[in-house]
């Protein structure tokens, strides 16, 4: 640890140091700066590449920023870049990623909040032992499944299809998303729910009317959860979404990895923030609830 | 909760069951039915479909006689170690530093932790530009005089797989610190006051008080961590395709490219099956650790 030991004040939580100039800020602040450096790092050369023109790129430096800003890469990463299929850009991933997105959040997170929620309240002889099985599922890795699941939606004519990939991502979503609302639920307190029951409420009237309103905080959670996750998937994309409903990610990877022609660099990186930057404007509004999230989806488990 | 003592009859609680069904099958079909039918499939002969042809460990004869495995294995492992003791290091230390009552802790932490936001494939497709030979960080330190100075890691096949676990610290270990800060938070402030009571050095308050306290925190961390090294896929396809040559290569790219490309469904499954038996081997002591003891005690 980079600390003085002459300075035996030094403690997380006691009050600010008086000298703000001492040498064990120094070296805190140093060390945090140096962090900085490799952090930013990819983002500022992301940026600053995809604004430069090609003679730029082979002559300069990464870091060097852009001397003629240009978005002619932005331009052309949306709209036609070529994968070695197509020459259409990313703009066909960014509306199938969409597609993908959205009915796979709805289905995942209604059915998680529903299971998480009978699952505290509401548990029956067995349910403990399938959630036990659905967690451990969370850490078998995807390859040892993949082929079954492909015969399985085959079998369901759904393999290769957007019906597909979101039901795929609705179950490898189910483990991470029912333990968050089971915890959820289960710290709600049991006065509440034992006073509905006595007023005649049933399992989908308490949901409904108590549960969920009180619930918002945890729904934001699983949002951002999900939302980063089934945008930045690349593997189940590949093989269960089908050729035509390619996510964004695949592209971007069929764009910049495509061995045909000459390299373009700057509409590579172009292409690259685009697909950052859903996720990346999720994390940046959503702050806190974002370490919430994965807080509660990793210590927890 | 009152609902477990109720008799348990079918139909009672029938809400509850309508809604648990989802998760009992994907727990039932999903994560063991297909697990265990790759299983049993990785010791037949199936190549572009599955075939009931049992021929014993044939597959993994096969798997463990072929180079590309060996390499895969032998990257994962490099990579998993230095990602493992590295992600732990630079997470605990990130995060021992933001607890120091520093200003702009939020902006720190928001810095550090982006990376994480992102997907591998924009990670790896990141470094490989600014790793790239011919124009990245080797040209620049080049143009500033330094005519020798040379940094070409992925287009070297002994030192590729550094190139990509520097891409996956950048990606990782953001979540490390996040985890990490939550545990040192946890932590009772009484403890640095006696320490400090005592004269101890704060380095030594956290190696041997804090971080001792710490260790369920640790140990979940390496479970996360471990589980998603095995995994390691889109980062490697997108920073390197495997390259050059299979310097590169990992297991779950072996099993991808034998089950989907190569039409060698056995040996997808038996490298897919060998991966399982890592996470397994990872779990089990820790479920135990974790979980066996409490169980007894309660």
């Amino acid at each position: 640890m980079p600390h003085n030991p002459e300075t035996t004040m030094t403690e997380p939580r006691g009050p600010k140091p008086s000298k703000s100039f001492s040498r064990r800020n120094i070296i805190i602040y140093g060390l945090l700066l140096l962090a900085v450096f490799y952090y930013i790092l990819p983002l500022y050369v992301m940026i600053v590449t995809s604004l430069k023109g090609m003679p730029e790129i082979r002559l300069g430096n990464v870091f060097a920023p852009p001397v003629d800003i240009t978005f002619e890469p932005w331009v052309k990463a949306w709209g036609s870049a070529c994968t070695g299929l197509a020459c259409d850009g990313l703009q066909p991933g960014f509306i199938n990623s969409v597609k993908i997105l959205i009915p796979s959040v709805v289905i995942s997170i209604a059915i998680a909040s529903v299971n998480g929620y009978a699952l505290a309240n509401w548990r029956f002889k067995g349910s403990e032992v399938f959630f036990t099985i659905l967690l451990f599922g969370a850490f078998i890795p995807y390859q040892v499944m993949l082929y079954p699941i492909v015969i399985l939606l085959r079998e369901l004519g759904l393999f290769a299809s957007l019906g597909g990939i979101v039901l795929v991502h609705t179950i490898f979503g189910m483990p991470i998303l029912t333990l968050l609302f089971r915890n959820y639920f289960a710290s709600v307190p049991e006065e509440l729910f034992k006073a509905a029951r006595v007023d005649g409420a049933g399992f989908w009237g308490i949901f409904l009317k108590i549960m969920l309103p009180m619930s918002l905080p945890i729904f934001v959670v699983a949002l951002i959860l999900q939302t980063t996750g089934i945008w930045n998937d690349f593997l189940l994309g590949v093989i269960y979404a089908g050729t035509k409903n390619f996510p964004m990610t695949v592209q971007l990877n069929n764009i910049v990895n495509s061995t045909q022609g000459v390299k373009e660099y700057n509409v590579n990186m172009a292409a690259t923030m685009l697909t950052g930057i859903v996720p990346l404007v999720v994390y940046f509004i959503s702050g806190k609830l974002f370490v919430r999230g994965i807080a509660a989806g990793a210590v927890k488990g | 909760m009152a609902q477990s003592q109720r008799p348990s009859s079918l139909f009672r609680n029938l809400s509850a069951k309508i809604a648990a069904i989802p998760m009992i099958l994907t727990a039932l079909v999903i994560f063991v039915g297909c697990t265990v039918w790759t299983v049993v499939y990785s010791f037949t002969k199936s190549r572009m479909l599955p075939k009931e042809d049992f021929v014993g460990l044939m597959q993994y004869e096969r798997l463990w006689a072929t180079k590309r495995w060996l390499v895969s294995v032998e990257n994962i492992a490099i990579y998993g170690i230095c990602s493992l003791i590295l992600s732990l290091v630079i997470g605990f230390v990130l995060a021992a530093l933001l607890d120091q009552k520093i200003r702009f802790e939020n902006t720190f932490r928001t810095i550090f932790l982006y990376p994480y936001a992102l997907s591998f494939i924009v990670t790896g497709l990141v470094w490989q530009w600014i790793l790239n030979p011919t124009f990245g960080i080797q040209k620049v330190v080049r143009g500033w005089g330094f005519e020798d100075f040379t940094f070409d890691w992925l287009a070297n096949t002994d030192y590729v797989i550094y190139a990509v676990l520097i891409a996956g610290l950048w990606q990782g270990t953001g979540l490390v610190m996040a985890l990490m800060l939550a545990g040192l938070r946890g932590i009772d402030e009484d403890i640095w006051k006696a320490s400090r009571v005592d004269g101890i050095p704060s380095w030594k308050t956290y190696l041997f008080i804090v971080i001792p306290m710490m260790r369920p925190v640790f140990v979940t961390t390496l479970v996360i961590i471990a589980a998603g090294i095995v995994k390691v896929y889109d980062l490697i396809l997108a920073q390197t395709s495997g390259g050059p040559g299979i310097a590169s290569e990992v297991p779950a790219k072996y099993v991808y490219d034998y089950m989907f490309r190569a039409g060698n469904l056995g040996q997808g499954f038996a490298a897919s099956t060998m991966m399982l038996v890592t996470v397994l081997i990872i779990l089990i002591p820790w479920v135990i650790l974790e979980y066996g003891g409490k169980k007894n005690a309660s």
